[in-house]
Parts: structure tokens; C-alpha cells; sequence
């Protein structure tokens, strides 16, 4: 079965629909899927739930769905540097659901590994606990959380080969390989698309069996938020 | 005068032991990596997947692809490893970490803590910072005394909390405090810079609190053992 497809379009073709949730790997802007989040709004397929930690910032990267209005429902830890992100929220027209970090982290994790629910100290006592099951386990209290499991991911990866194994660069890898663990279909991005072979099988991080179609990506555009820099001695 | 930002940073960074892993939070508390105490070697956590943040990249040097948690461009270090959120979490749920110290809005005489919502403005998220309070054994508090002359150290937090219980420990500009779960009060004043009075920090404080034996600093020395 070929993974390869010429573009991101190409490789979304199919697979997208209204109402669907859709993962997506990233922090911040750094290892966003950026092509492929482009190819979602050129689609027009609204009324997405999105699970990704943040939303990116105005006019890149999950921002753009934003800005097109065809995200309903986000599921993040932290979605502060968005302008467009808390006007609709403040008139009610996107719905969010904040998840500790690590939380959303293990969500994502149990529901690629068929795990449908566990339980965390994380929360507890506070409004995140709010009509869940909690318990108690050697004397300390935990949450129950439920894992994700969603109708599409999408992810970016450093170097991929045609067989969908995958590895990252540095910070880049974030959320990306469970994302591309817990959907249905998971396609990826790559800055560099290789022969079977040439990756050592050691380091690879995403197995190819998570991952149903790859794109090279033509161009590869990279933001830095925050740019911090120090005097040289 | 009560300390700098930098030296409520550096009081924070004697907190540190040679060989811990540590998770600093955004704001003051980045400062404690500027005063790591000599002959003290850390690593540092940094949640979006890294063990050994380095230092800022000089200009030029800056790589989209490396970042902390603040998003801010850093390098790595020999000693360097990245890992997934799911991994990096694993770490600090699983108490790996040896120590966080992070910001705060509250926080309450038993430990309880609120960091991040004010109900009516927007609200932007928790990011890590409950599963850090939460699986951390030793959480530090680094922030100013007040805000806009009201306290922040409460007898109970009016905010909606990010972890009940879980601070170990509180720095501010005016004072330094143990959470004692063992004791009532929980808070015991254990240092604070040496022009002020320990009736300037009980003025400024709504929790009570007492004051270590061993706190021999205040010029009002009859307080102790109070």
C-alpha cells in the first residue's frame, strides 16, 4: 500500500468531513503541521473539535481555522497570544475544554494504546475534577480521565520514509507522536521523506504503523514565538 | 527594603540540591536559573519535552525547532535529552521532578494554591502547571508579597485553585515560609531580608503564621519562638 501522496491536499483528500475531531501535534508554534492545518481551511470542512495543547497565534497555524470560523470546539491547556481565539470565545461562539497539560498528554497516550479511562492526582480539588469520578488509592486522591481517540491526526515529523516511521528534531516532537498514535487516519508532514533503510530502526520514534499517509513538504516554514537571545562574551 | 526580584530569585536557588531535576515556572521564577549556588549542578525540566535547557542561543544561533516552555529560543547541552508531552509528564506525575518553583495569584495557609484564572477576564489555561503541583513532592512559590497592596497570602484562596494542599514552601519579596502540614498554623517564617520587620510581614500577610526559633535575623528579636 503506497503512504506517499504529492501534497497536502492530496494526502487530506477523503478524509475530511464536518463535524469530525481532528488532533494535532505541536507546542506553541513549534512542530505544527503547518501544510496540513493550510490544506483543512482550504478544504472548508467546519464545526471541528480540534485537540491540540495551544491554538496557535493570530494567522498561523491553528489560528487560521480560527480565523475562517470553522473550528467549533477546542480541546487545549493553554491557548494564551490569540486575539481572534478569545473574541470568539467571549461571544460564545467557540467552545473550549482546558485540560492540564500533562492530562490532555495522557489522553492522547491512553487513546492510541486502547485505554479508555484513568486516573490522575492531577486536578484534584480544583474545577477540572468537576463532575468526574474520582478515587482513592493508598490514601491519596485521583481523577478519572478519559482517553481521546479521534477521527483524524495530524502531525509533523523531521524525517520520514515511505513505510510512515517517523523521527523528530528536538523540541519539534512535543505532542506529534501520540497524536499520530490516537486517530482513526493519521497523516504527517515531513522536511525530509527517505527510502526504507535509511533511518536507523533504532531511533526511529512514530512506527509506521500509526501513520496511514506522508507528504514531503515542498517548502518548510518555521515560526519562533518568542525569539530570546544572549550578548556574545 | 524588601528583596529584588533577583534576590528573591537567588533565596529561591538555595532551595536547589546538587543533582536535582527541576521544573522552573514563567516569570521570577526563570530568574533562579541566574543563581544556581556554586558547586550545584541541576537539570532542568522544561515541559514541552527537554532535560537540560541550556542557555539562550546567541543571535543568529536561534532554532525554531528548540525551545522551553515559555516558547523562548534556548540551545542544549551535552547532557540534553528530548522526549514526547506524554513521556515529559510521565516525569512529573510520576515524582521524578525533584523540585518546581513556580509564580502564583494565592496562596492559602494550608498549602492550597491559585495560579491561573481570575473568574470575568479571559482565561487562557493551565498549561502544565496543575500536573506540576500535583506530582511534584516539592512545590516553591516564587512571587511578590503583594498585590497592588493586598494580600496574596490568604487564609483561604478566593480563586479557583490549581492544587489543593501542594505548596511546601513560599518566597516572597518580604518573607520566606514553610508550609508545616503537621502544625497549626501551617506557615512557619523561616527567613526574610534583614530590614524587615517581622510586624511588616504580619501586616502584609492575612494567614498567620509563626516564627521559626532559628530565625535570628529580625531585628525584632523578642517575635521568635512567638
Amino acid at each position: 500500500m503506497r503512504k506517499v501522496y504529492s501534497g497536502a491536499v492530496e494526502a487530506l483528500a477523503g478524509l475530511l468531513r464536518d463535524d469530525m475531531t481532528i488532533l494535532a501535534g505541536g507546542f506553541g508554534l513549534c512542530g505544527v503541521p503547518m501544510a496540513l492545518i493550510e490544506a483543512i481551511r482550504e478544504s472548508g470542512v467546519r464545526n471541528l473539535t480540534i485537540v491540540s495543547n495551544n491554538a496557535g497565534i493570530d494567522g498561523v497555524g491553528l489560528g487560521i481555522l480560527l480565523d475562517t470560523r470553522q473550528v467549533r470546539k477546542m480541546i487545549s491547556s493553554y491557548v494564551g497570544e490569540n486575539a481572534t481565539f478569545a473574541r470568539q470565545y467571549l461571544a460564545g461562539e467557540l467552545e473550549i475544554e482546558f485540560n492540564p497539560q500533562g492530562t490532555l498528554a495522557e489522553r492522547i497516550r491512553a487513546g492510541g494504546a486502547g485505554i479508555p479511562a484513568f486516573f490522575t492526582a492531577t486536578g484534584y480539588g480544583t474545577q477540572v475534577a468537576d463532575g468526574k469520578e474520582t478515587r482513592e488509592f493508598d490514601g491519596r486522591h485521583y481523577v478519572m480521565e478519559r482517553g481521546i481517540f479521534g477521527d483524524l491526526a495530524v502531525v509533523h515529523a523531521w524525517k520520514g520514509d515511505t513505510e510512515g516511521n517517523l523521527v523528530y528534531r528536538k523540541t519539534a516532537r512535543n505532542f506529534n507522536p501520540i497524536c499520530a498514535a490516537a486517530a482513526k487516519v493519521t497523516v504527517a508532514e515531513v522536511e525530509e521523506l527517505v527510502e526504507p533503510g535509511t533511518l536507523d530502526p533504532d531511533h526511529i520514534v512514530t512506527p509506521g504503523i500509526y501513520v496511514k499517509r506522508i507528504v514531503k513538504l515542498a517548502q518548510v516554514e518555521k515560526h519562533i514565538e518568542k525569539r530570546t537571545v544572549r550578548e556574545r562574551a | 527594603m524588601p528583596w529584588t526580584r533577583d534576590q528573591m530569585a537567588a533565596r529561591a536557588a538555595r532551595e536547589l540540591q546538587d543533582g536535582f531535576y527541576v521544573n522552573l515556572g514563567i516569570g521570577i521564577p526563570t530568574l533562579v536559573a541566574n543563581h544556581i549556588p556554586e558547586g550545584v549542578s541541576v537539570h532542568l525540566h522544561s515541559e514541552n519535552g527537554m532535560l537540560g535547557i541550556g542557555p539562550f542561543p546567541y543571535e543568529g544561533e536561534e532554532d525554531a525547532d528548540l525551545i522551553n516552555a515559555g516558547k523562548q529560543t534556548v540551545t542544549e547541552l551535552p547532557t540534553t535529552s528530548y522526549f514526547d508531552s506524554a513521556e515529559s509528564f510521565a516525569m512529573v506525575r510520576g515524582g521524578h521532578i525533584d523540585i518546581s518553583i513556580l509564580g502564583a495569584l494565592q496562596v492559602a495557609e494550608n498549602g492550597d494554591l491559585a495560579n491561573w484564572m481570575i473568574p470575568g477576564k479571559m482565561v487562557k489555561g493551565m498549561g502544565g502547571a496543575m500536573d506540576l503541583v500535583a506530582g511534584v513532592p516539592r512545590v516553591v512559590v516564587l512571587m511578590e508579597h503583594t498585590a497592588k497592596g493586598e494580600a496574596k497570602i490568604l487564609r483561604k484562596c478566593s480563586l479557583p485553585l490549581t492544587g489543593k494542599n501542594v505548596v511546601s514552601m513560599i518566597v516572597t519579596d518580604m518573607a520566606v515560609f514553610e508550609v508545616d502540614h503537621t502544625r497549626s498554623p501551617s506557615l512557619v517564617l523561616v527567613d526574610k531580608p534583614d530590614d524587615v520587620t517581622i510586624e511588616q510581614i504580619r501586616d502584609a500577610t492575612e494567614a498567620d503564621f509563626v516564627v521559626h526559633s532559628t530565625m535570628h535575623r529580625s531585628p525584632v528579636a523578642a517575635d521568635i519562638g512567638k
